[in-house]
């Protein structure tokens, strides 16, 4: 088991790293800073000055040894744009983020769960088709789509709900009052953009479920159950729920990381001010360390918790431990 | 479980090819079928059927131009409502854009747009991927290690991020879009292939290769490849759908297709201003067609998927 866990956390290291490497790679390949920043026919001193300011002016390799010693000591670099920690400005945003997140989840849940449920219990009935139905729907129907779709019937034709923004409460570090109160303030604004993020979600959440559910309906455990004269109702209740619960729990951390940290183009168009908003703008404006920021904190949260998964797995599983 | 055999009649006139092939597509969902097909039909001969060009603006009769800005002449007519609205003309069935541009002809070409770019990504993608994968369940060892850690390392980045990632250092453009979604999805492709190696690479055909001294480029374009196809179609109709969101996300954001073409994804981005007026109708049309397309091609990559493996029959 010792072994597995070592084994596991060091190709973790090694992804994080490569990661590192891959992401420090693109973002230069996007283009000059500087150039975007100062106007062509810019005083010439002005532009060193920046590039130096920005540490710009040394050679790749240091650049990079540089950032991969800095962020050793958990220091993502200063922004360009705003010329803030970028550590900071993520994590002023990431309440929003995770609100909006957190949302989208449990509607996913809400809507996911027990209707994957139903349709794996009614397999090939009316419920099955409906469940299926949705879940595709829910798969092929772009976030976007749903988005602007709410907009027009509740924010516009029916004038019930806002259209733009979080509304005006706040996460404040510094003020604890805020810590509780945030999370309860300003539904009107967050329904629409919830549900456009966790439609997709619910529809994968659906599938999951039923699948799961019927995996385990089909195993010898239930059938054996079933052979006891167990009721129906109880065999679902008592033994197989909690086993068709696996995948789905596995599936819904993974699922939360990404809701919470790539709502980009639901944070564009409901202008909702979340990481995902900080890496479209970062992007748009060359600010490198706030790409490089943004995107390594969400592929360090995944690969924690793929790291947790693995050795939970490892754990409940010898023939996994043993197999690698 | 043999439903597929149960339900196909029987042909007993037809010869055993024809009966073999027919049982093949016996139970092809017709409904997305249909739809895929009407699509593609439309976007190979777009430029036949389309009743406007794609860029250039429709010339309005004098009584639009009057209703509109009290002139009996104008170049354009912007934001015309569909048929079926009052000031509507059977001329632009679904209206005209912004620019006063025939929203029907931009769908269609819209469609061409979006087929092709999600096919070549995907196909892009899968060949990459593809061979990737055979390489290190193959030939293991370091090759193995070097692959795979690249395609978890890919694998973290959850793929609308990294193309919009990738699509700012390309910059915009349809052949950029193509190149981003084979980036992006390869690793897919490579994490599943190298499992079905894994176990191939054990059986006794390849041992046997082996043991003849057939070497290893052969071994693995003749006896691997033809043995992971299955899954690859499978994974390769089902990430289809998947690629035609990316990139109606990617040109909504403004990184993917370049205006003026016509992409679905920019046509819903530029008409969010007329959402606000109202006009609902610019911003929904070119959702549906994405969404239909989508939904198609995920019941077809489902049928398939349903179709090459025996153990997902009634799933």
């Amino acid at each position: 088991m010792r072994r597995y866990i070592l084994v596991r956390a060091l190709y973790s290291v090694v992804t994080l790293w490569l990661l590192v490497t891959i992401i420090f790679g693109l973002v230069r390949l996007t283009g000059d800073p500087v150039e975007m920043k100062a106007e062509a026919g810019a005083d010439a001193a002005y532009v060193a000055r920046l590039k130096h300011d920005w540490g710009l002016d040394q050679s790749l390799p240091r650049q990079y040894l540089s950032f991969l010693g800095n962020l050793l000591q958990g220091d993502f670099g200063h922004s360009f744009e705003k010329s803030l920690p970028v550590r900071d400005i993520y994590f002023e945003r990431l309440p929003n983020s995770l609100k909006l997140g957190f949302a989208a989840f449990v509607i996913s849940i809400v809507l996911g769960v027990p209707l994957g449920m139903l349709s794996a219990l009614k397999v090939n009935s009316w419920w099955d088709s409906v469940g299926k139905g949705i879940a595709l729907f829910g798969l092929s129907m772009p976030g976007f789509f749903v988005g602007l779709v709410l907009i027009i019937v509740f924010g516009i034709q029916l004038g019930w709900l806002p259209v733009l923004g979080k509304g005006r409460s706040a996460f404040v570090g510094s003020d604890p009052s805020t810590w509780v109160l945030f999370w309860f303030k300003d539904w009107s604004h967050l329904i629409m953009p919830a549900f456009a993020l966790g439609w997709y979600f619910s529809g994968a959440m659906l599938r999951i479920t039923r699948s799961g559910m019927l995996d385990v309906l089909g195993s010898d455990y239930i059938k054996l159950v079933r052979l006891k004269g167990v009721p129906e109702r109880m065999v679902v209740a008592k033994h197989a729920f909690k086993n068709s619960m696996i995948p789905v729990l596995t599936f819904a951390g993974l699922n939360l990381l990404i809701i919470v940290n790539f709502a980009v183009v639901i944070e564009v168009i409901f202008n909702w001010p979340g990481v995902g908003q900080l890496l479209y703008d970062g992007l748009s404006n060359r600010d490198f360390p706030m790409v490089q920021g943004v995107v390594l904190m969400s592929g360090l949260m995944i690969v924690v918790l793929n790291f947790a998964i693995d050795v939970l797995y490892g754990y409940v599983d010898p023939r996994i431990r043993l197999s690698r | 479980m043999a439903t597929v055999l149960e339900r196909a009649p029987s042909l007993g006139g037809l010869s055993r090819v024809a009966r073999r092939s027919y049982r093949l597509v016996a139970d092809v969902p017709a409904i997305p079928l249909l739809i895929v097909a009407a699509l593609t039909f439309v976007a190979i001969f777009a430029p036949v059927l389309a009743p406007h060009g794609k860029l250039t603006p429709v010339k309005p009769t004098p009584e639009q131009c009057q209703a509109k800005f009290g002139t009996p002449s104008c170049p354009y007519v912007d934001n015309l409502p569909p048929f079926w609205f009052k000031g509507g003309s059977i001329d632009t069935p679904l209206g005209t854009d912004f620019l006063g541009r025939d929203v029907l002809s931009r769908l269609m070409y819209g469609a061409r747009i979006s087929l092709v770019v999600a096919l070549t990504g995907t196909l892009f993608a899968g060949a990459i991927g593809t061979l990737l994968g055979v390489l290190a369940g193959y030939m293991g060892k370091w090759w193995d290690q070097i692959i795979m850690r690249v395609t978890d390392a890919w694998l973290t980045l959850p793929s609308l991020v990294f193309a919009i990632l990738l699509s700012s250092v390309r910059g915009p453009g349809v052949w950029n879009v193509v190149l981003i979604l084979a980036l992006v999805f390869w690793s897919r492709y490579s994490r599943a292939v190298r499992g079905e190696v894994l176990a191939l690479r054990e059986r006794d055909f390849v041992k046997l290769a082996e043991i003849n001294g057939i070497p290893t480029r052969t071994i693995i374009f003749r006896h691997l490849m033809p043995n992971v196809m299955n899954s690859v179609m499978v994974l390769f109709s089902l990430q289809v759908g998947v690629a035609v969101i990316i990139e109606a996300s990617l040109s909504f954001l403004g990184v993917g297709v370049p205006p003026p073409e016509p992409s679905w994804g920019l046509m819903m981005a530029q008409e969010r201003e007329s959402l606000m007026d109202g006009k609902w109708w610019l911003a929904v049309f070119p959702g549906i067609g994405i969404t239909m397309l989508v939904l198609s091609a995920n019941m077809l990559g489902d049928w398939l998927r349903v179709r090459l493996d025996p153990q997902l029959r009634n799933r």
